[in-house]
């Protein structure tokens, strides 16, 4: 009698936990649907007003003006190469950080650089861009010349906070080749540096890549870091030393005194971003697992 | 089994503090309004018409009021300067706001001015950059219009002169465009100048604070509130931006918040315009004004 009083009770518990479970999958599902729900509802009426175009293909910004000029050709061109620079400098950086790590550091020395890049991650995204102002912009306009607040600060302020995603993705990926692949490498009489090149970064490939796009996504959605260090004139760079506005910066930027047309406007800018970064969201699931899947 | 009926009480507890939560946050708003109907002498409606300037202040302002007196609603309108001398005329609003001295139609038709802050901006440099000390009105706009490039123009170090200025829609922009910006031809025909493509956008005054005081060659400006060493303020045609040549009226980048009233005000409203006097408003006055204490 006992006995089966306490499995009831046991199954009942069961049964709330899954229920609270459940709800906590399904609130987050709602909270994502709501927000891109009232993001579209907000832009929806003033890209239906002046044309998808006007957003898309105008370079001239001037909410205030009259006739008012929504054009954010500027700023999706400006996100773009800040997102490239921060690649092309952070990306080299993070994987040869996470080769290191997984194939020669001893392990006292891992013990030491692996909560320096738990740091780096955990480092607020404003302390990043004070110190990016401060530091990076004077020694930019010193050394060559211009502002100093350019695509390049923003690519190098970026390139420093995409490091630990790059790092830890590719590190983990770099580590699930399997063993038998490296010995059979070296027992071919192959050097490690050979069958690093040949062997261990061909097969963690897609893992290496999915590290490159989930550090896109991050440096593209960055906004405090980038502002503080852009420049965000509302113009197309013409060099990586000239000012740029990303679309994040943009929307983070105006939000704040926006009202009527300009604020919706804003949300469109928005609607841009979600539509940007939900193919680069796509773009993870269509990379392959593990190396051979496809 | 111990384990088991700890985690089973603790759901229960869980769900029960809940409850009583849930429970408890409505009775407190019913009594909440008990108290509004009941508690407070004071009670009435106010309506703040005018001004665009002068309404995130008089929303704060308006807020804090309404804290200490539940019985009182104040809704804060805009409409600008000149609805907001219409209004307060026509007693369309308790209260019309105005960011500008009455003009002389507007005179003599039993309005009574109440001046609740004064807003007023410093141009400001780099403290290093010591060769301009002073300049005209005209002089800034020139700059910020980018029909004054260098520094050796103004009798400064031959250095390109680098615009750091706030974004679309900021109070201190608008101040700054109203009082800069806009000009009258030779024929009286009003103008605006438009900021010059190149200038940088900083999106609060610390950040321009920041960005000046980290490039010798910058020209920005600021709240009179967020001057400190860090940058040096310009003399404007002779006088030095500080509180008390904008309250003696000498300094001429700086523009009253006016409250208007039709007659001298009585129960509810004077009560608030009083309060508005008092240290406790002041002091939210002076974070982004100069004070006007009586």
């Amino acid at each position: 009698m006992e006995k089966i009083r306490r499995n009831k009770w046991r199954d009942l518990l069961e049964k709330v936990i899954e229920k609270a479970l459940l709800v906590s999958a399904v609130a987050a599902i709602l909270v994502v649907l709501l927000i891109s729900a009232f993001i579209f509802a907000q832009g929806w009426p003033v890209i239906q007003k002046y044309g998808l175009g006007h957003f898309l293909f105008n370079m001239e910004w001037k909410p205030l003006a009259d006739p008012v000029r929504f054009g954010i050709l500027p700023m999706i061109i400006g996100s773009f190469m800040v997102t490239l620079g921060a690649i092309i400098l952070g990306v080299p950086l993070g994987v040869g950080c996470a080769v290191f790590l997984a194939e020669f550091a001893p392990r006292r020395v891992n013990k030491v650089v692996r909560p320096g890049i738990e740091l780096l991650a955990g480092i607020p995204s404003v302390v990043y861009g004070f110190w990016g102002l401060v530091v990076i912009v004077p020694f930019i306009q010193q050394n060559l010349g211009g502002r100093g607040m350019s695509v390049l600060a923003a690519s190098i302020v970026l390139a420093i906070m995409i490091l630990p995603t790059v790092i830890n993705i590719s590190e983990d990926s770099i580590r699930a080749v399997p063993r038998e692949y490296k010995e059979g490498s070296f027992a071919l009489g192959a050097t490690h540096w050979q069958t690093i090149k040949k062997v261990i970064l061909p097969a963690a490939r897609s893992g290496i890549i999915t590290a490159i796009v989930l550090g896109m996504g991050r440096a593209i959605g960055e906004t405090m870091a980038v502002i503080l260090v852009a420049g965000n004139a509302t113009v197309v760079p013409g060099s990586i030393l000239d000012m740029v506005r990303t679309l994040t910066a943009h929307i983070a930027i105006e939000m704040g005194y926006a009202a009527g047309e300009h604020q919706q406007a804003l949300f469109a800018t928005g609607v841009v971003l979600f539509v940007v970064i939900m193919i680069l969201n796509s773009m993870v699931l269509l990379i392959p697992r593990r190396a051979g899947d496809e | 089994m111990l384990k088991r009926k700890f985690s089973a009480v603790l759901v229960l507890v869980l769900a029960l503090a809940m409850a009583v939560v849930l429970v408890g946050c409505g009775g407190e708003k019913a009594a909440e309004e008990g108290a509004k109907k009941s508690g407070d002498e004071l009670t009435g409606n106010i309506t703040i018409a005018g001004s665009t300037s002068v309404q995130p202040l008089s929303e704060e302002l308006a807020q804090k009021f309404m804290e200490k007196h539940p019985g009182v609603t104040i809704h804060v309108q805009g409409g600008g300067s000149s609805a907001g001398v219409k209004a307060a005329l026509e007693g369309a609003a308790d209260i019309g706001a105005a960011s500008r001295n009455l003009k002389e139609s507007e005179q003599g038709k039993g309005l009574v001015e109440h001046k609740i802050a004064i807003d007023g901006i410093a141009i400001v440099t780099n403290a290093e950059n010591t060769g301009v000390d002073d300049l005209t009105v005209e002089q800034v706009r020139k700059i910020f219009a980018g029909e004054i490039t260098n520094w050796k123009e103004l009798g400064g170090d031959d250095a390109k002169i680098n615009v750091v200025s706030r974004e679309e829609g900021s109070g201190t922009r608008g101040a700054f465009t109203e009082l800069v910006m806009e000009y009258k031809d030779e024929n009286g025909e009003k103008h605006e100048a438009e900021l010059v493509a190149d200038a940088a956008i900083q999106s609060s005054n610390g950040a321009v604070r920041t960005t000046v005081a980290n490039d010798k060659y910058s020209i920005g400006y600021l709240s009179l509130g967020y001057l400190d060493d860090s940058v040096r303020a310009f003399k404007i045609e002779g006088v030095e931006a500080t509180a008390e040549n904008i309250v003696a009226g000498e300094y001429k980048i700086s523009r009253p918040f006016l409250y208007l009233t039709k007659g001298e005000p009585e129960g509810a409203v004077k009560e608030y315009i009083d309060w508005v006097f008092s240290s406790e408003a002041q002091d939210i006055v002076a974070e982004d004004y100069v004070r006007v204490d009586k």
